[in-house]
Formats: C-alpha cells, structure tokens, sequence
C-alpha cells in the first residue's frame, strides 16, 4: 500500500491556480524530493498531504486513509525551513511536545526524548534553549520533534535552505542516517539539485504557472550514500538529467502560445 | 557529527542582578548620574537663593522625608492599596477580555478599534465621576479610576501578543491535530507573555497615577494625593515634595516588583533587559 496517495489535485487560489492535476505515489522507505523554481507549487503540494490546505478538486490520502484522518491520526511530522522551536521550551520539551500532546505519560515521554536525541546527536543539550543553539542544532531539534512519535512519513520543506553549504551537507548525511535508522518515507521539498538527487530514491520535478509535474526521475545511485557519491560520476549524470528537466519545464513555461 | 557544545552560552546570573537582569556593575552609571543631579539640584538652590516655595533643597526634603515618616508611610500605604487594587483589577480583567478577543475573532476585529481609541483618550478626566459614583473618602473609587487607565495599554498589549504568534507555530500545532485550547495553552499564551509584561509594566505606572491624581478631587485625609494636595495650598512645600517622594517610590516598587516577576517567569528570552 502507497504511503502517499495524491490523485488528480488541483489548488487554486483566487484567481492563480497553484496545481493542477496532480497524480503522484510514493511507496514505504522511499525518499522522494520535490523540486522546482519558486511558485511551482511544491510547498502547496506538501501541506496539502499534511491536510494543512485542502485541495480545490482531488484527494490526497496517507497510509491508504483521507489525508484529514491521517492528520488526526499524527500518521507524519513536519520540518519547516525555519526550526519553529518553541523559545519558552528546552531542548527537551520542544521534542516532548507531540508527545505531550498524544497523552504520552511522563516515563515513556523521558525515554523517547532520549532515544530522539541520540539520534539527531544532542545528547546534552536537553536543557538548553532554542535560543543558544546555532542554525543547524535547531533544525536537528526540529527533526527530532517531528519524529519523536514514529510517523510512518516525514514532510520536509526546504529544511535545510536557511543554512550555510557546509552545514547543509553534513545535515543531509544527518538525514539519510536518520531516515535508513527510523525507515520512514519522506517527502522532502527543495531548491537544490544536488541536494535533491543526493538524498533521494525519486526526484519530482514540478513545473510552474499552472503548477505541475513535469518529471520524475529515478536516481538509482547506490545505498547507502556517503560522502563520495558526490564525487560519482553516476550522481553528475543524474544532476544533469534533473538540471535538463527543470530547464525543459521553464521552456514550456516561456514558450509562444 | 559532533556534538561539541559549539552554541551560545547562557550569561550567568545570580541574586539581585538575576532579578532585574544587570549586574550591579551595571547599574553604576545611572547610580552616579543620579546622586550628580542630586547635588547640583542642591548646589544650584544654594548658589542661586531659590525661594523654598518654588523648589526646595533635596536636603529639606529628605529631612522632612524623616520627620514625618509615620504619616507619610500611613499616607503612602493607604494610596499604594488602591493602587494595587486598581491595577490587579483592571490588568486582570484586560487579560480575561484579550483571551476572549483572541479566540472569537470576529468579536476582536469589531472592539478592537474602540480599545485603541480608548487608549489614547485621557481617562484621568473621569476621576472626579467615580469620585461621585462611589464616596470620594472610599477606596473603591480610586480602585476603579486605577483600573480604567491599567485595562486598556493591558487589553491591547495582550491582544497584540495572542495573535502575533508565527503562522509556521500553528501550521505545526494542526499537524499534531492539537485543538483549539492547546494551542492557546502551548503556544498563544506563552508567546503573548512578553506583551503582556510590557502591559503590565506601563499599567504599574498608570494606576499609581490614577490613585494619586484619584485624590486630588477629593480623597480620605489620610490619603497621599490629598496630603501632597493641602500640604501644597498652605505653602508647605517640602512636606508636599516628600509626599510626591514617597509616591515614585511606591510607583517605582511596583514596577520594579513586576519587572521582577517578568524575570522570573520568562527565563527562556535571552536578554528582556533594554
């Protein structure tokens, strides 16, 4: 059974429509990138699995349920591009919260913000606040969070486009560690190619103006990756095939009517 | 990736300093530029023979400060009452009407502007009405004219703070399909906290005003707005300067002792010192 199943989505707002007909499956374990320029619609899209906008036309479900139960049912997690920590919570609560909020008692709480903290590596830092980690610490936080309650699926939009190259590199190794320990399936929303065909199984290329797919390319680079999958020259083909891709969708978008 | 502890860390705080946020390091300058006009006041009095009518020597002043210390601090605790009643009332009731304003927001959206208006109107003027609503000589009448002038800055500063919260907080809150007492719990509140402080601080200052100003249309004898008031109309000026003494530094405690309550509970904020 699909984690995600999205048929035929159309959004509009007012008078601009943000997708159209949108058609997409994504399968347990997988790690599928949205990507494309801005006003695509790869965001939209997002929250609209997340039932955190409601489609104009079309359906989107999760775990074979109607995206709104799989809401109600904590069935995923969300990163966002900004850590959106909790300033008046530490370390520790800001992990807690999804817990506290499905009635978790205090022990089973303690040992998961445990467990989650080991896994981002931040053990130590519980009682700190958000406030005196850098950047890329409060993402880690934030992905702690968003798993802490083992979500069958992770949404992530653009996580990691607030921060610096270097940190952004270590963080997607971060990631896929995190990803092949927890084996949930992600969806994760980017502006990056690299980043895109480095995390992914599957790259969504998305278009704009109506707000479309126009690709989707499998990457078939091995697993697990590692810092040399940089350097292969099988993951240049890939960026370039996603590069021409993209390229194509913009053409489309310029061509003569 | 490592975990070296690369973040900030926490300034170290401890007593006092911890209370009001500085390290009495800190505080020098303002403690020296506060006895330097002091002693120029005093100086200046002295070199220029200044009539004790028009401004009398600090020196006078505190020397009367002790004198009558008994009746000033009978005069003073009986106004701070009021003032603490006024403000503890009309705060309260700003914070109620904010939650209520926050989550019906149509309800906000329709008194909104009219708060704002009240805002900015002086309310002062209606003291010598709830001096003729309740009895001038009661307490009750000064309370309310206290809690007008705190309800206001308190119901807008608050309302400011539950709706400013980041649209990103409570996409993440519908993602937890956390209700609508959740998120006023976990993440309205805690984010109007800071608003709410700086209501609160401006409301101290207002309902000392409201008490003192309450008493200059009629008061209880005792009363520090009607001392500072008949000690002025018999020329007794250095009595009627350390009456308005003793009502900065009833007015000032009660900031400074809501400031101390800000520290204490919004440990999270990095520095809420200016």
């Amino acid at each position: 059974m699909s984690v995600v199943q999205i048929k035929d989505v159309t959004k509009r707002f007012d008078e601009t429509t943000a997708l159209q007909g949108i058609d997409l499956e994504i399968e347990p374990g997988e790690f599928v990138s949205l990507i494309g320029p801005s006003g695509c619609g790869k965001s939209t899209l997002l929250r609209i699995i997340g039932d955190l906008i409601q489609p104009t036309s079309g359906a989107a479900s999760v775990n074979g349920k109607p995206a709104r139960q799989a809401r109600i049912d904590r069935d995923y997690g969300i990163v966002f591009q900004d850590a959106v920590l909790y300033d008046w919570r530490t370390v520790a609560k800001n992990i807690a919260l999804p817990l506290e909020l499905a009635r978790w008692d205090r022990r089973r709480r303690t040992d998961k913000v445990k467990e989650m903290l080991e896994l981002v590596e931040l053990t130590g830092f519980e009682s700190h606040y958000p406030w005196q980690l850098s950047g890329g610490m409060q993402q880690r936080v934030s992905i702690a969070r968003a798993l802490s309650f083992d979500p069958a699926l992770l949404l992530m939009d653009e996580p990691f486009g607030a921060l610096d190259e270097m940190t952004r590199e270590r963080l997607n190794m971060e990631l896929l560690r995190i990803w092949e320990a927890s084996g949930s399936t992600v969806v994760f929303v980017t502006h990056s190619i690299a980043e895109a065909v480095f995390l992914s199984t599957r790259v969504v290329v998305m278009s704009p103006r109506p707000g479309r797919i126009s690709n989707v390319i499998s990457i078939d680079l091995q697993q697990p990756r590692t810092a040399t999958t940089r350097e292969d020259p099988r993951f240049f083909e890939h960026v370039t095939e996603v590069r021409e891709a993209l390229h194509l969708g913009h053409d489309l978008e310029r061509a003569p009517v | 990736m490592s975990s070296t502890p690369t973040a900030v860390q926490p300034v170290p705080r401890g007593g006092m300093g911890r209370l009001v946020g500085r390290r009495m390091v800190d505080w020098l300058p303002a403690v020296i530029v506060l006895v330097g006009v002091i002693a120029l006041w005093e100086i200046l009095i002295r070199a220029l023979d200044v009539q004790a009518f028009l401004l009398p020597k600090p020196s006078e002043i505190a020397r009367t400060l002790w004198d009558t210390r008994h009746e000033l601090w009978a005069a003073g605790w009986f106004t701070f009452q009021e003032a603490l009643g006024g403000f503890l009332l009309g705060s309260g009731l700003a914070i109620l009407v904010a939650l209520v304003l926050a989550r019906w927001r149509a309800l906000g959206t329709a008194l909104l502007p009219f708060a704002i208006a009240a805002n900015a109107i002086p309310i002062i003027a209606f003291a010598p009405i709830t001096n003729t609503w309740f009895s001038p000589l009661n307490k009750s009448s000064k309370i309310v004219i206290a809690a007008i002038l705190c309800f206001f800055p308190v119901l807008v500063n608050t309302l400011r703070g539950l709706t400013s919260v980041n649209p990103r907080a409570l996409e993440l809150m519908h993602s937890y399909a956390a209700g609508e007492a959740e998120i006023f719990r976990r993440v309205r509140i805690p984010t109007a906290l800071p608003f709410i402080f700086t209501g609160l601080k401006v409301a101290t200052v207002l309902a000392m005003i409201g008490a003192v100003v309450g008493e200059y249309f009629g008061g209880a004898l005792n009363a520090l707005g009607v001392l500072i008031l008949t000690r002025a109309r018999v020329f007794q000026f250095d009595e009627a300067w350390a009456g308005i003494v003793v009502a900065c530094l009833m007015g000032l405690a009660l900031y400074i002792a809501v400031a101390a309550i800000e520290r204490l509970t919004l440990r999270w904020v990095p520095s809420t010192s200016e």
